[in-house]
């Protein structure tokens, strides 16, 4: 047995294990680890890569419907969507590098997530981007801010994905620590679904795409799995931060597309996170075989790199292919046309050893069992603890005390339209975008590019995240997030089908945090269940801190949805002349109409509590919607969420330039309740008899609210703004803000 | 049928998005690999949009060196239509078949949204078929698009026609507001925006789709 005196400290430490941790190694090994060996498990045994205090909770998520082809595990999830065809999703967080490096952070990020996506087979064809940053009036968030959304640009718009969709949020508890989580969606002919693993012993590994330097060395370890503390010690992590070139990474996506066209691979894999030793270690794994990897064939950009600065390296726009022998000839050539580097790095060998070698027939610098790597990863059971309190705290109902105030001025202070991020994207690329970001969801023709081939149908796409919600209750709030996509879904006539998540929370040492996601996964659990929506892959991000404390729970849900027929182009939220305003669905009863609302953090009120979900309810007022949208019954569609009532009747005027007079109630609560549930429509005057009907036949209630029409924007006795003031307010605000100057200090 | 070659370069992102739009318009496309020094069988070439060679150094800079660049200049001499959009009309003003260059946009940030366009021309090879004045809602897509030339040229363009498109709100700094040229002969056009993502009306717009139907019209088979 061996004990910890047996293991030099020292270094272990210093590559972020445990040395409770370090004692496990040299336990799997029987012998003591060298310093290769060491820096590989450090890597793969990161919280980033072994989701080591997560793991335990996520098996509680449902992850089987029939239509699921590839579950979370591999590189991305997949989902059959009939003709032939299906899609790949995944999301990641990129929260880390960006705080320190916005732009390419943020540039990597995408790159890496889209990889995720064409190893499997997968063409990209849409991007989601779900930004939350510090507060807008600090110069130093809106250069993050500035430095996050140029790089989503840079790197998107020139590999050629379109950015479809995504948030904006600006919010205090993201100050020093901002989320820049992205989601892709890819399309694939069924047949071409690959994965990544390897087998056939003599097989090759081929490394292709961009030569290794010593950037992103320890990434995962030392930069995504801990906190920020001040800016000298942030300042030291910067040569941990990746950098990304997009054309780099087109032409590998080309090459690696005509490869698996050709099917000239056995199994492949991106290199992301950990580099080679977790590109080695997961195919060889997975294929149940064992890899001899040349640790001096692997292109270099720097003379003097060590082995486990090759090994751990985090260089972008690379890939590792598993081929036949007989078809190497031809995978060097395509390689060759697409002007991308391509090198033999490994042999699959018989027995489940990594070894890495100094030459092929070389010194054995290491040798380890390659699902040692990640499969015997430590699973921790960390202690968790309910805030102190909370009883209270849940009890102090923000709705309580309406003393008055001005609703109008609290209702303009929450408009803000985010077209100065996504104008910055190319959100049109493959001529499937339906409905473009800044709508409830977006909504793209179901359509192969490669072929042309259209089926009819629509895809929906939706991301959301709230951390007021999740701050308040995250078991609820994670419920009533699945809930709100549901909605937006049903707001471009699309129906659920899979979900993948981004787990931002804080720091899993602290048991408030891990009780924080183990809430919100029960939550999720919950509501997918009842949606019956299958979990097909996730991330998690811990440590998101700065000095000490912790973001808000920030769990965010993309949600791909279909539509069976697509032939004309949804409504959007807005209003329409000569129409009424009818909100469809029940607030769910609230003891706290206001906890956890926008308007509350407005006033500085952050306890209270989250109304349950009624899941039957919302099913039932989505399905109404869903029709309505798709018979082409209504001329305008919102849901109501963030802002409450009154905030989505204005997002509506606004989007729509026609004003409003609607009656509905004078009270805060009636007016910024985000209790899930409703869907607001704008009704042309002559369908308003069959929308009653056919929400009459669906069970659903239906209130007439008001009509539209008008220079103004009546919500209610106590809100009253002109209609251009409002969209003014509106258009200006981020704009303003964002030439008002940036900071990186 | 009438064939139309699009060009691929390395980088090139919307050489499917152009194959789609013909297709729409009722006529036959290949892709074109940049390293090839002939054209085949083609009767109208498309170069289209995305970032050629990384855009690195200039956008279309080095484009315009790779050999099939050779053959397309060659095309045009002898009168055969050329249509560059986007990424593609800065490869052709790099190559010189078109005059002007495209520098950033004044705004100096990526712009992604559909404008208002003027036709100014209708006899260049793919403009015969809309109306002079006719108002057109087409997507810009771009960050290099402020389109720039000097005073003379600029003169020259208007006495002779060649400017085609003008945008009615200018997105991005253009000299007199122009969104797309044509040469002397009117059989090679340029333009920022981007007609293929207008040519389906699910896509917001159908205003684009004409032009793929005139470059058909117009191609060296039916002429």
């Amino acid at each position: 047995m061996t004990n910890a005196a047996d293991v030099d400290p020292d270094i272990h430490r210093a590559l972020g294990l445990t040395d409770e941790e370090a004692v496990e190694i040299a336990a799997l090994l029987g012998r003591r680890p060298n310093h290769l060996e060491l820096a590989m498990y450090s890597v793969m045994w990161s919280e980033h890569c072994s989701y080591k205090s997560s793991r335990i909770h996520l098996k509680r998520l449902p992850t089987e419907a029939p239509w699921v082809l590839v579950g979370p595990g591999e590189n991305a999830g997949v989902i059959d969507v009939g003709d032939g065809l299906a899609v790949a999703l995944r999301i990641e967080s990129h929260n880390h590098p960006s705080a320190i490096e916005p732009y390419q952070g943020a540039a990597t990020g995408v790159g890496g997530i889209i990889r995720d996506i064409f190893t499997m087979g997968a063409r990209p064809i849409a991007l989601m981007d779900p930004l939350r940053f510090g507060p807008l009036d600090e110069a130093r968030s809106r250069w993050i801010a500035e430095g996050v959304v140029s790089g989503v640009s840079g790197y998107g718009n020139a590999v050629g994905v379109p950015t479809v969709g995504g948030e904006t949020v600006f919010d205090e508890t993201y100050r020093g620590n901002p989320l820049v989580n992205v989601f892709c969606l890819g399309i694939m002919p069924t047949e071409r679904l690959v994965l990544g693993q390897a087998s056939g012993t003599g097989n090759l590994a081929v490394l292709l795409g961009s030569s290794t330097g010593r950037d992103g060395i320890g990434g995962v370890s030392v930069l995504a799995s801990a906190g920020f503390d001040d800016d000298a010690n942030d300042e030291s992590k910067r040569p941990s931060v990746q950098v990304g070139d997009p054309y780099e990474e087109k032409r590998l996506l080309e090459a690696c597309l005509e490869l698996l066209n050709e099917d000239l691979v056995v199994g492949i894999q991106d290199l992301g996170g950990a580099g080679l030793s977790c590109a080695t270690s997961e195919t060889a794994s997975r294929g149940g075989v064992g890899m001899d990897v040349d640790v001096t064939a692997i292109p270099r950009r720097e003379d003097g790199m060590e082995p486990f600065e090759v090994m751990t390296s985090e260089s972008q726009e690379r890939m590792l292919a598993i081929v036949e022998p007989s078809g190497l000839d031809r995978v060097l050539k395509i390689c060759e046309k697409w002007e991308v580097r391509s090198d033999v790095i490994g042999i699959v060998t018989e027995g489940g050893a990594l070894r890495i070698r100094d030459g092929f027939d070389g010194e054995v610098l290491a040798d380890v069992p390659a699902t040692t790597l990640h499969e015997n990863a430590p699973l921790y059971d960390r202690p968790r603890q309910a805030p102190v309190g909370l009883a209270a705290r849940r009890a102090n109902d923000p709705s309580l005390d309406d003393e008055g105030g001005d609703l109008t001025d609290d209702l303009m202070a929450m408009l803000c339209d985010t077209s100065w991020v996504h104008r910055q994207y190319d959100h049109q690329l493959f001529l499937n975008t339906v409905v473009a970001p800044g709508d409830d969801a977006s909504l793209l023709r179901l359509r192969d590019p490669e072929t042309g081939f259209d089926t009819g149908k629509g895809l929906g796409l939706t991301a959301d995240g709230n951390h007021r919600w999740c701050a308040v209750d995250p078991n609820l709030g994670t419920q009533h997030l699945v809930a709100e996509s549901v909605m937006n879904l049903a707001c471009v006539g699309a129906e659920p089908k899979a979900l993948v998540n981004c787990l931002n929370f804080g720091n899993p040492e602290h048991p408030e945090v891990m009780w924080q996601l183990s809430e919100s996964v029960d939550g999720m659990t919950a509501a997918c269940t009842a949606f019956d929506i299958p979990v097909v892959g996730g991330n998690v991000s811990l440590y998101n801190e700065s000095n000490g404390s912790d973001i808000d729970p920030t769990p965010v849900v993309a949600v791909v949805g279909l539509r069976d027929s697509l032939t004309s182009i949804p409504p959007g939220a807005r209003l329409c002349e000569d129409s009424r305003v009818l909100v469809v669905g029940t607030a769910a009863d609230a003891k706290s109409p206001l906890g956890g609302s926008r308007w509350a953090w407005a006033h500085g009120k952050t306890e209270g509590s989250l109304a349950a979900l009624d899941a039957a309810a919302v099913a039932a007022t989505a399905a109404l919607v869903r029709k309505l949208v798709v018979d082409g019954l209504v001329n305008g569609v919102h849901d109501v969420a963030e802002g409450g009532l009154a905030c989505t009747i204005a997002e509506m005027a606004v989007r729509g330039r026609v004003g409003c007079r609607t009656d509905i109630g004078s009270s805060r609560a009636e007016a910024f309740s985000e209790a899930p549930g409703r869907i607001v429509l704008s009704v042309g005057a002559g369908q308003v008899t069959a929308v009653l009907a056919v929400a009459d036949s669906a069970g659903v209630d239906v209130t007439d609210l008001g009509s539209t029409g008008g220079d103004r924007i009546a919500i209610g006795p106590r809100i009253g703004a002109l209609l251009v003031d409002a969209m003014s307010t509106s258009a200006d605000r981020l704009a303003d803000a964002m030439g008002s100057g940036t900071t990186s200090g | 049928m009438t064939n139309v070659g699009v060009i691929v370069f390395p980088g090139t992102n919307c050489e499917m998005d152009a194959v789609s739009a013909v297709e729409t318009a009722g006529g036959v496309a290949e892709f074109i690999w940049h390293g090839e020094k002939n054209l085949g069988d083609v009767d109208a070439v498309i170069v289209p949009g995305g970032f050629a060679h990384g855009d690195y150094l200039r956008s279309g800079a080095i484009a315009r060196f790779s050999p099939v660049m050779e053959a397309v200049v060659r095309f045009a001499a002898e009168g055969g239509p050329v249509l560059g959009i986007c990424n593609g009309f800065q490869v052709l003003a790099e190559a010189g078949l078109v005059p002007g260059a495209l520098q950033k946009n004044a705004g100096l940030k990526f712009v992604c949204k559909p404008v208002k366009l003027m036709v100014e021309s209708t006899s260049n090879v793919v403009s015969t078929q809309y109306e002079l004045g006719q108002e057109l809602t087409i997507p810009i897509n771009h960050f290099e698009g402020n389109y720039t030339v000097d005073s003379k040229t600029l003169h020259e363009l208007e006495d002779n026609k060649q400017v085609f498109l003008r945008y009615v709100d200018n997105p991005n700094g253009s000299v007199a507001s122009i969104a797309g040229v044509s040469n002397r002969a009117g059989n090679v056009v340029g333009l920022m925006p981007h007609p293929e993502r207008a040519s389906n009306t699910l896509l917001g717009s159908a205003d684009g789709l004409p032009m793929f139907v005139s470059l058909l019209t117009n191609s060296f088979v039916a002429s």
